[in-house]
C-alpha cells in the first residue's frame, strides 16, 4: 500500500486550465443522469446475492400472476407464482454480464482482426476485411440464430453468437483508424528506432487506438444486451428455469392481455437498462472523442461577440484611408485564463497600398486579420476594445446584415490553404457564381460571363473549361488563383491575405505575389498581407509592421524597416533567415520562446530575449513611439535612430 | 554515365546511389488491363561523400521526399542499386533493417507528427537504444542524459509528452532520436520547414554543431533555396522524379548552368529584392501518368528548341568550369 501512496504522490500535480475528462462528462446532464440509472442498477444487480429476495426459480403455483404491490411479491409473480423483482435482478444480473463478456470478447478479436487488417495492409487486408464483409452480408439475426443452431441453445452459446456477430462493427472501425494511423510519421520513425513489426503494432499504434475501442464498446454494450435479450425471447438464450430478461421478456408475452406486469416490468428494465448505457456512451464518445472535445459541438456564431465595455471607442485616426484600425483587442476565455490574443493594434491601409503584417506563430497576426470582418470564432473569442473603420463605418457596431453584407464584397478574405477553403464537392464555377451572385443581383448568364472574365483575370489558362473543374482536378498554384478570383468578385476594397502564398512551391509563390501586386495596382484595392517571411514583405509591400506578442513593435515603409530596424526584435528576425547568395553569413538565432498572451509581462514583451534589455524595459507599458509620418518603434532604447549612438 | 562517379575516386564515398528508379502504381488488374504508374523517381545517380552536407532541392513531386525514404530504407527502389559504404543498402534493408538503421538515421519534416502523443520522450528516444544498440540500462540512462545535452535540453523533458513542446523543441527531440544509435549519416527531410525563422536558426546552427561533433554526414532536402545554400556542401536540383544539375553549392548558386535552377533562384524573395520573376500561369509540371519523351522542363524553359521536345538530356549533358558540376540539359546557361 505504501509503495502505491508513494507513486501517487511522485506524480507532479498537474493544473491544467481546460475542464478534465470527468468535469466534461457530468457537465453533459444526459450522459450523467445515464451514469447515474447505470450505476443504481449495476450496484442493485451485483448487491443481488446480499439482498433479502426470494428464490427467483422456486415455483408456487398457488401464488401465481400475482399482481404489482400484492403482499410479499412487491412486482407480483409470474404464470409460476415465481418472485418477479427477485427474477428481474437476477435476470438484470445476467444479462448485464452476458452483454458485456459479449461486448470484450467482439472488441477484442474485433479490435485484433482491424490491427492487422489495417496494419499490414495489402492481401492480408483484402483476405481478413472480405471475411468481414461476408459475415455482414447477413442479417445479424439470421446469422445468430444459425450459429445458435449449430452449437445449440444455451447463454453461453447465444453469448457466442452475438460476441461473433458484432466482430465486423469492431474490426472495420478499428482497421480505419489502424489504417490512417500506420501512415503516420511515428510509426515510420518506430520502424528507424528498430521496432519490428508486432511491437509497432501494440506498443505504438495500439495505445492510440485505445480511445476508438472504448468509445465503440461504450456505444455496442447497450446494442448487445438487447440481442441476447432478442435471442431469450425466442427461447435460444437462457434456459427455463433461469431468468434473463429477454426470456423473462418472452414467457410474459403469451399472457400480455391478462396480466401485463409480467412482460412490462421486463421490458421497462430493458429500457432503462439500455437507454442509461447509451446516454452514457454518447457522452463519453463526446468527450474522448479529440474533434468533438475541441469544441466543434458548441454552436458556432456567425459573428465574434463584440464586448467593448465602458470604455470610449477611438475615433478614427484621420488619415484618411480605406481601412482605419484603432486599438483593437481580441481575447479568448479559455478555461478561465484569458489570453490578450490581440493587445492594442493600430493600422490604416489606403487605397492601393499594400501593408505587410509579419510575426512568427503566436504573435497575433492571423487573429489581427480575422477580427476586422468579426472571423474570430465565439466563443472562446471576443472583441474587447478599439474599433475598425471601413470607409468610417465602425465594422464593429454595425449590425450582422451589414457585415455579412460587407464580407466577400467590400472585404474579402484569401486564406492559406486554398484545398481547403474551397468546397471539395462544387466546381470551382459553382463557387465562384455563388460569390459574385451572393452579392450582386446579376442573371445566370451575365453571372457566368463575370465568372469568365474573373478567372481569365488570375490568368488561369481556358478559363471558360476550368469552370467545371473540380478544386482537386486543380495545382495548388491555380486553386490560390481561383480564390483571389473569388475575392476579387465584388470589387474589394479591402484584401485579407493571411500567407496566401507559404503552401506553395517558390515559382507559384512567385507567380501569385506578382498577380497580386498587378492586380492591386490595376484595382487599385488595397491589401493587408500576413506574412512570416521578409522576403516576401520585399517583393509585395509598401510598408510593414512587425507584430510581437499580439502589438506591432515596429512599422515603417518597408526598404527602411529592412535597411535600418529599429526594434531589437526585428533586427534579429531579419538577422535569422537565411538570404541566397549570402552562405558564409552566420545565422544568429533569437534565444528562448516568445511569452504566452495569457501571462504577459510587465513592460517589454520581448524583453527578455533581448540583448540590451535594461531594467526600464520591465515595467509599465512602452508606447508606440512615432518618429516620422509611417515610421514607429515599440522600444525604449532603439537601434539605428538618429539620437542613439 | 562513368563521369558522374568521378567524385567516387576523389573523395571518400559514404554514399553511392545508382540509376535509381521507384514506381508507384503499375502491375496488372484483375483482367489484365495496365494499372497507371506514375515514376517518383527515375534514373537518378547520385553520391554522398564521408563528412559533407549534401543539399536536395526541388518543388513539392519531384521526388525529394520518396529519395530520403529510400536512402533509410523506409522505401524499396524498384530498379538501380543504393550502396552504403561499398553494402548493398536495398539488400540490407530487406534482410536486417536494424543493422541499416544504425548507420542511417532520418529526422522527420513535422516534429510534433513524428513523436507518440501517447509517450513519454523517456520511452520515445529509450526505443532505439533499446533495439539498435546493447547498451545495458544504466548505459542507456547515461546516453540519455548525453543525447539531451547534444540537443541542449533539460533532463526533465524526459517525463513530457509530445504535446506540450513547441515545434522547436519537438525537432531537437526528433534530432536526438536520430543520434541515440549512433549513425554515420543521417538524412534531414525538411527539418526547419514547419518551424518559425527564429526557432528555425536555433536548429540550423544545433545541426551544425551536431556535425562537427559527431562527425556525421548529412543529406538535407529542402524546398528552401537559401536553407540549402546556408548548410551545403553540393547540391542536387531536382525536377520531375530526375537530377536536373548537381554540383558544389558555391558553384551552382553562382553559375547555374540548368535554366530550372535558374528559375527557382530567381523566384526566391529575398529581404530587399522587388524583381521576382514570374512566369506565365500555364507553366506546370508535365502530367505523371503520361510524362514527355523529351525533357520534362520543356515546356517552360526560355531556352527549349525541338531536341528537348524529343531526346531527354543525360544527367550529364552539360559541364561546369568545375569537373564536380554537371546538369541535365541541352543547352545550359552560358557562364555570366
Amino acid at each position: 500500500m505504501t509503495d502505491t501512496t508513494q507513486t501517487v504522490e511522485m506524480k507532479p500535480k498537474r493544473t491544467s486550465a481546460r475542464p478534465g475528462t470527468l468535469a466534461l462528462l457530468l457537465n453533459n446532464s444526459l450522459a450523467t443522469g445515464g451514469l447515474i440509472v447505470l450505476v443504481a442498477i449495476c450496484l442493485i444487480a451485483l448487491a443481488a446475492p446480499l439482498l433479502p429476495l426470494a428464490d427467483p426459480d422456486v415455483t408456487a403455483p398457488v401464488d401465481r400472476l400475482q399482481p404489482v404491490f400484492s403482499d410479499g411479491h412487491l412486482l407480483g409473480t409470474d404464470h409460476l407464482g415465481r418472485d418477479l423483482l427477485s427474477r428481474l435482478i437476477w435476470g438484470t444480473r445476467v444479462s448485464l454480464a452476458v452483454g458485456l463478456s459479449a461486448t470484450v470478447i467482439a472488441a477484442f478479436f474485433g479490435s485484433l482482426l482491424g490491427l492487422v487488417a489495417g496494419y499490414a495492409g495489402g492481401r492480408v487486408d483484402t483476405l481478413i476485411m472480405r471475411g468481414i464483409d461476408m459475415v455482414m452480408a447477413f442479417p445479424y439475426i439470421l446469422l445468430a440464430l444459425a450459429i445458435v443452431a449449430v452449437l445449440g441453445p444455451g447463454l453461453l452459446n447465444a453469448l457466442y453468437a452475438i460476441a461473433l456477430v458484432n466482430i465486423p462493427f469492431f474490426a472495420r472501425n478499428i482497421r480505419g483508424i489502424t489504417l490512417g494511423l500506420s501512415r503516420r510519421e511515428f510509426v515510420d520513425a518506430a520502424r528507424l528506432s528498430g521496432k519490428s513489426p508486432a511491437q509497432i503494432l501494440f506498443l505504438e499504434i495500439l495505445p492510440n487506438v485505445l480511445p476508438v475501442i472504448v468509445i465503440t464498446m461504450s456505444t455496442t454494450v447497450g446494442w448487445m444486451i438487447l440481442e441476447t435479450a432478442g435471442l431469450s425471447f425466442l427461447g435460444l438464450g437462457a434456459q427455463p428455469p433461469q431468468a434473463d430478461l429477454g426470456s423473462m421478456l418472452g414467457e410474459g408475452r403469451k399472457i400480455l392481455f391478462t396480466a401485463p406486469h409480467v412482460s412490462v416490468i421486463p421490458g421497462l428494465m430493458i429500457f432503462a437498462l439500455v437507454m442509461s448505457i447509451n446516454l452514457f456512451g454518447d457522452g463519453v464518445r463526446d468527450v474522448l472523442d479529440p474533434r468533438l472535445r475541441a469544441g466543434s459541438l458548441t454552436r458556432p456564431v456567425a459573428r465574434t461577440a463584440v464586448e467593448r465595455g465602458d470604455a470610449p471607442v477611438p475615433p478614427p485616426s484621420g488619415k484618411g484611408g480605406v481601412l482605419d484600425v484603432r486599438d483593437m483587442r481580441t481575447e479568448f476565455e479559455i478555461g478561465g485564463s484569458v489570453y490578450k490574443a490581440v493587445g492594442g493594434v493600430d493600422l490604416t491601409l489606403a487605397a492601393g497600398e499594400c501593408l505587410g503584417i509579419v510575426g512568427e506563430s503566436g504573435s497575433g497576426k492571423s487573429v489581427t486579420a480575422m477580427s476586422i470582418m468579426g472571423l474570430v470564432p465565439t466563443p472562446p473569442g471576443r472583441i474587447a476594445g478599439g474599433a475598425a473603420y471601413l470607409d468610417g463605418e465602425d465594422l464593429f457596431a454595425v449590425s450582422d446584415r451589414r457585415i455579412r453584407k460587407l464580407r466577400g464584397s467590400a472585404v474579402a478574405y484569401v486564406f492559406q490553404d486554398p484545398l481547403s477553403t474551397l468546397h471539395p464537392l462544387f466546381t470551382v464555377g459553382d463557387q465562384l457564381r455563388e460569390a459574385i451572385g451572393t452579392h450582386q443581383p446579376l442573371s445566370a448568364a451575365e453571372v457566368k460571363a463575370r465568372a469568365i472574365e474573373l478567372l481569365s483575370l488570375v490568368r488561369i489558362p481556358n478559363a471558360k473549361e476550368r469552370l467545371s473543374a473540380y478544386p482537386h482536378e486543380l495545382s495548388g498554384g491555380m486553386r490560390q488563383r481561383v480564390c483571389i478570383a473569388m475575392a476579387l468578385a465584388n470589387d474589394a476594397k479591402v484584401l485579407i491575405a493571411d500567407e496566401p502564398t507559404t503552401a506553395l512551391d517558390v515559382t507559384v509563390q512567385s507567380q501569385i505575389l506578382t498577380l497580386m501586386n498587378g492586380l492591386r495596382r490595376d484595382r487599385n484595392a488595397a491589401i493587408l498581407f500576413i506574412t512570416h517571411d521578409f522576403g516576401v514583405v520585399s517583393a509585395i509591400c509598401d510598408r510593414v509592421a512587425v507584430m510581437y506578442a499580439g502589438r506591432i513593435v515596429e512599422t515603417g515603409r518597408t526598404n527602411e524597416v529592412l535597411a535600418s530596424p529599429q526594434h531589437p526584435y526585428t533586427a534579429k528576425l531579419i538577422e535569422c533567415v537565411p538570404v541566397l547568395g549570402e552562405p558564409e553569413r552566420r545565422l544568429d538565432a533569437i534565444e528562448g520562446r516568445p511569452p504566452v498572451v495569457n501571462n504577459l509581462p510587465d513592460g517589454c514583451a520581448f524583453a527578455d530575449r533581448c540583448g540590451r534589455v535594461r531594467p526600464e524595459c520591465r515595467s509599465g507599458e512602452i508606447a508606440l513611439v512615432i518618429s516620422r509620418e509611417d515610421r514607429g518603434v515599440r522600444c525604449l532604447y532603439p537601434l539605428n535612430t538618429e539620437g542613439a549612438a | 554515365m562513368n563521369e558522374l562517379h568521378a567524385g567516387k575516386s576523389g573523395g571518400d564515398t559514404l554514399l553511392d546511389i545508382e540509376n535509381v528508379e521507384r514506381i508507384f502504381g503499375g502491375g496488372r488488374k484483375l483482367f489484365g488491363g495496365k494499372m497507371p504508374a506514375v515514376h517518383a523517381v527515375q534514373g537518378l545517380t547520385l553520391n554522398v561523400r564521408r563528412g559533407e552536407t549534401l543539399g536536395v532541392v526541388g518543388e513539392s513531386g519531384c521526388g525529394k521526399s520518396t529519395l530520403a525514404r529510400l536512402v533509410v530504407g523506409l522505401d524499396l527502389p524498384t530498379a538501380g542499386t543504393i550502396t552504403f559504404d561499398g553494402e548493398d543498402l536495398t539488400a540490407l534493408a530487406r534482410r536486417n533493417r536494424n543493422a541499416l538503421a544504425r548507420k542511417v538515421q532520418y529526422v522527420f519534416q513535422d516534429p510534433v507528427a513524428s513523436l507518440n502523443p501517447r509517450k513519454t520522450i523517456r520511452t520515445i528516444l529509450e526505443a532505439p537504444l533499446k533495439h539498435l544498440t546493447d547498451l545495458d540500462a544504466r548505459g542507456r540512462e547515461r546516453r540519455l542524459e548525453e543525447l539531451l545535452e547534444a540537443v541542449n535540453l533539460a533532463p526533465e523533458f524526459l517525463e513530457r509528452y509530445p504535446h506540450e513542446f513547441s515545434g522547436g523543441q519537438a525537432q531537437r527531440i526528433g534530432i536526438a532520436r536520430a543520434l541515440a544509435a549512433g549513425p554515420e549519416l543521417i538524412v534531414l527531410d525538411e527539418p526547419v520547414s514547419a518551424l518559425d525563422v527564429s526557432v528555425q536558426a536555433q536548429v540550423l546552427n544545433l545541426l551544425d554543431a551536431l556535425k562537427e561533433k559527431f562527425g556525421l554526414t548529412y543529406i538535407f532536402i529542402s524546398h528552401d533555396l537559401s536553407v540549402v545554400e546556408s548548410v551545403s556542401n553540393r547540391v542536387a536540383v531536382m525536377y520531375f522524379g530526375r537530377m536536373a544539375e548537381l554540383g558544389p553549392a558555391k558553384e551552382i548558386f553562382k553559375h547555374p548552368l540548368h535554366p530550372y535552377t535558374d528559375l527557382l533562384m530567381r523566384s526566391a524573395p529575398a529581404p530587399g529584392r522587388h524583381d521576382l520573376l514570374s512566369e506565365d500561369a500555364a507553366a506546370e509540371l508535365p502530367d505523371p501518368y503520361n510524362p514527355p519523351p523529351g525533357c520534362a522542363f520543356a515546356a517552360r524553359c526560355p531556352r527549349k528548341s525541338d531536341l528537348c521536345l524529343s531526346a531527354r538530356p543525360a544527367p550529364d549533358a552539360a559541364r561546369g568550369q568545375d569537373e564536380n558540376h554537371f546538369a541535365a540539359c541541352h543547352h545550359p546557361l552560358p557562364r555570366a
